[in-house]
């Protein structure tokens, strides 16, 4: 996915600003080195007007290759976009990821888009706004330093004004010419825009009950479509009685391709009901894999066939610190769901050799591209075209309903055909959260340094999306009668890593050595959820981190600190403890407990530190979450409220998938097929919360939404163990495991 | 099939189809009504909300021939013509949602709350909003925006 000869994190030193980035380089050269970064964005979409045009009404559209996922994406953009071009964010309006009119920049994935679309759209912005003020100047025939620009109208020291709209009709080639990075953006202090709570954009129609969703589209003439999946993974279709179904009513068509299975109808209510009649009805093969077993999920995993892939390995050469003690523990998660409120969407349509699929996939252009080959059209003939699901975590089942949806309109040429997946379909069949296991070991010196770090995992690969290499990434496809085959499992480089993300803390650690046992067997379909290995492995090493401070007799915060030089992630660490009125060794009344955790996500983004602060009831083992405060640094915050409202998301879902969540299943089939069998954070187990955040003006704007998630599962699970004295390895932390950890 | 006159949003409304056919799909793909999401289908998460006399419902588990003449009040229905309902306006404020697909159940649920209670605490607006789910994480933006809306109301 990323074959780059240089790291993110080395790019990002002596990028410093901007303007000096961009000046000093080339886009070009830098595109070369860098996938990934906003020049990429402008190496495949390298003309201004694929970013920005001008209508003569003076509305201002941009367009962005990055989709809308329930984070606010589009609010931040349109807003480093009318900070750039001295517009209102009203007079701004944003097409996001479409392949018949947008740029091409790739996923929507990782906390990149402000990275990458953000980057791009504040230097095309500024050189919008250049070019609009030169021809201004020309029209008005003065200087150009003498104008000044508000709203889009640009005025002349004499009065006389002329706006963008004016400009832009005059000259409507004026904007059609290639991006220039030669250009100056606007320094942070002058920010009128950027930096400041604007309201989300997309909010008013959503509490009014206006068409936002990709679920209201409605188009004249549509269908609805539904699936009917195999009992378990991997069984193929026998036989089932086509007649039985036709004689529905509203069924326009049955239709199968090898043991992918669906049906057409003209209403929803009876496109379920045939779906239903054909579940019942249809015969499968026994085929399929066998599912490890859920009882002892570390020790089947760790049984599966692998590859060992050494991350870091370093110090080992060098005269080692003297081990007092050595420590050592194993920690689990199971398998986790995306678990939207909304099952997964598309509309297709397909018309004249067209194929036309409206979707909330996090990659419009690099599901054209698996859609196209699975249907056997020619890309050019497939397009793709975002709209807004329901929130979006990671890689759902919204690019396998678009292949599903696809097959069912071309079954019924001509017209659209709607398809939303059952709440079953979505927790059964959309990618799962690899479950992972942990294993770390360290010597601690006599002094309570760690001078040895050993640190293992094993998991399955967190990255099976569309458009990767060797394979065709989209569940239909998989069971057609010339069956297409998911990717092989992905290596992707550090600092990003896949199961391996964040496997490298990011303490001073001379001595380490770090090992991903890849694993190859993956009887569980699994995929990138939040963070991919990341929550794994902050979990587990923020919380071997409190166990050695247990063994070393330090306070967990001191002790972070004492292994801790960079700045930024000592900063977060000192604001939270703060904030929290951290009381160092501070010990438990056997109920009360608190706890402490800090990661930098990816190594290479935010910076997040958590106190969580729990009541756990000695005599059921039933526990309250209290509280939870978190200090975050994004660098330059583009809107403080949006950063706000992705930590407290990233918190709840943090602190939920650590207290409840886990895939069930038998030896055959995935069981969690509803709400009742994979619980998530209610309301009354909401924790209060607190967010400090750290603004760094002159540092680049790195993503939000992944952050605190690791660090919340983490500082909860080691709060539990601070509360009752026992500490529970093995997620979720649920009552009886810490119930029989207290007795046992 | 048969034909169903349903009072929606204070109007009326004919529409054909089996009587066992979930309001939610009624309220969708006959009237156009974009407010009630499909979540579960089974009464389990609170997506598909709506108000029959007040009460809130589950639209994905009521069959439609049992609605009869009890009106019914969805999302759409609640502002005063151009102006927004206080909850409208509180989740606007507090910027209460992020993906906004729960935010159907949310408003309707607690609007039948303050219509009954005028200045529920935090636990009784918790309770209220106990069965319906949110994955992106609101929860306290939505009980901040409830109780500021109930304070709007009151004055
Ligand atoms: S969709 Fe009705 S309760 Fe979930
Ligand atoms: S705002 Fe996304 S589910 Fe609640």
């Amino acid at each position: 996915m990323r074959k780059t000869g240089i790291s993110r994190r080395e790019f990002g030193i002596g990028f410093g600003t901007l303007v000096a980035a961009f000046s000093l380089e080339p886009v070009a050269s830098l595109a070369q080195v860098v996938e990934g970064a906003a020049p990429v964005s402008f190496a495949k979409n390298g003309r201004l007007d694929a970013w920005i045009r001008v209508g003569a009404d003076g509305a201002v559209t941009i367009f962005t290759g990055k989709a809308e996922l329930g984070q606010g994406i589009l609010t931040a953009l349109s807003q480093i976009a009318a900070e750039e071009l001295d517009l209102a964010i009203e007079q701004i309006n944003i097409i996001s990821a479409d392949t018949t009119r947008g740029p091409d920049e790739g996923y929507t994935y990782g906390s990149q888009s402000i990275e990458q679309s953000g980057m791009a759209l504040r230097v095309a912005g500024a050189q919008a706004r250049a070019v609009l003020m030169a021809a201004a100047a020309t029209r008005l025939n003065v200087a150009v330093e003498t104008l000044s620009v508000e709203r889009g109208s640009v005025r002349s020291q004499d009065g006389r004004q002329v706006s963008y709209a004016e400009i832009a009709t005059g000259d409507p080639e004026l904007l059609r010419r290639d991006v220039s990075s030669a250009v100056r953006v606007k320094k942070a202090a002058d920010y009128k825009i950027v930096g400041k709570s604007v309201p989300r954009i997309d909010f008013p129609q959503k509490v009014t009950g206006e068409a936002a969703f990709l679920q209201d589209m409605r188009l004249p003439g549509m269908l609805f479509g539904r699936v009917v999946r195999p009992p378990r993974a991997g069984a193929q279709l026998l036989s089932f009685e086509e007649a039985a179904v036709r004689a529905l009513p509203g069924v326009s068509t049955v239709v199968r391709k090898g043991s992918f299975l669906g049906v057409v109808a003209a209403r929803e209510e009876q496109a379920i009901a045939a779906m239903q009649l054909l579940r019942e009805i249809s015969r499968w093969t026994e085929d399929g894999p066998r599912l490890p077993r859920s009882s002892n999920l570390p020790d089947e995993l760790r049984k599966f066939a692998k590859e060992d892939v050494v991350v870091s390995d370093t110090g080992q050469g060098d005269a080692a610190g003297i081990v007092h003690q050595w420590v050592e523990a194993s920690y689990s998660r199971p398998y986790l769901s995306q678990a939207a409120i909304g099952p997964s969407c598309a509309v297709a349509h397909f018309a004249d050799g067209r194929m036309t699929v409206w979707s909330h996939t996090q990659g419009a252009f690099p599901l054209r591209g698996d859609l196209a080959k699975a249907l056997q059209l020619p890309a050019e003939r497939v397009d793709v075209i975002h709209m807004q699901g329901s929130g979006c975590y990671g890689h759902n089942g919204a690019d396998d309903v678009a292949l599903d949806a696809a097959l069912l309109a071309i079954a019924v040429e001509g017209q659209p055909v709607k398809l939303q997946w059952m709440r079953d379909d979505e927790f059964i069949w959309s990618p799962s959260s690899p479950a992972m296991a942990m294993k770390a070991r360290a010597g601690l010196s006599a002094d309570g340094k760690i001078v040895d770090w050993q640190y293992e995992l094993w998991s399955n690969t967190h990255a099976t999306r569309p458009g990767q290499p060797g394979g065709l990434n989209l569940l239909a496809s998989w069971y057609f009668d010339e069956p297409f085959h998911v990717s092989p499992p992905l290596k992707i480089p550090q600092p990003y890593g896949n199961g391996d993300r964040n496997a490298v803390p990011l303490y001073d650690l001379p001595r380490q050595r770090i090992v991903n046992h890849l694993l190859t067997d993956m009887p569980i379909r699994t995929g990138s959820l939040r963070t991919l290995g990341g929550h794994g492995n902050i979990y587990a090493i923020e919380c071997f981190m409190d166990e050695l401070a247990m063994a070393a007799g330090r306070d967990p915060v001191e002790f972070r600190l004492a292994h801790l030089s960079d700045p930024r992630g000592r900063a977060v660490i000192e604001a939270a403890a703060t904030k929290a009125g951290w009381a160092p060794n501070s010990r438990s009344d056997g109920r009360h407990g608190r706890g402490f955790a800090y990661a930098r996500y990816k190594n290479i983004s935010t910076f997040a530190a958590v106190v969580v602060d729990v009541d756990v009831d000695p005599s059921s083992g039933a526990v309250r979450v209290l509280k939870a405060v978190a200090a975050i640094d994004v660098g330059q915050i583009i809107n403080p409220d949006g950063v706000i409202s992705q930590t407290e998301g990233g918190l709840i879902q943090g602190i939920s998938w650590a207290l409840k969540e886990q895939i069930m299943f038998d030896e055959r089939a995935v069981t969690s097929r509803d709400w009742a069998d994979y619980p998530i954070l209610t309301f009354d187990e909401a924790p209060e919360i607190e967010v400090v955040l750290i603004d760094r003006p002159n540092e680049p704007s790195i993503g939000a939404g992944e952050g605190s998630v690791g660090p919340a599962s983490a500082a909860l699970a080691n709060a539990l163990a601070h509360a009752t004295g026992r500490r529970v390895r093995d997620l979720p932390l649920t009552s009886n495991r810490i119930y029989k950890g207290r007795i046992g | 099939m048969a034909l169903f006159t349903l009072t929606v949003n204070g109007r009326q409304a004919q529409v054909e189809c089996e009587g066992d056919t979930p309001l939610l799909y009624v309220l969708r793909n006959d009237l156009a009504l974009n407010g009630p999401k499909y979540g579960c289908g089974l009464g389990q998460c609170g997506a598909c909300t709506v108000l029959m006399e007040g009460q809130p419902i589950r639209s994905c588990i009521t069959p439609v021939a049992d609605v009869g003449e009890t009106p019914v009040t969805t999302l759409e229905g609640i502002a005063d013509g151009d102006k927004l309902h206080p909850l409208q306006t509180a989740f606007i404020e507090e910027q209460a949602l992020q993906c906004g697909y729960c935010t159907n159940g949310m408003i309707m649920t607690a609007k039948a709350l303050l219509d009954t209670e005028a200045y529920p605490d935090e636990a009784s607006i918790k309770q209220a909003l106990s069965t319906n789910l949110c994955r992106c994480g609101v929860h306290n933006r939505i009980v901040k925006a409830v109780r500021g809306a109930a304070q709007k109301m009151g004055q």
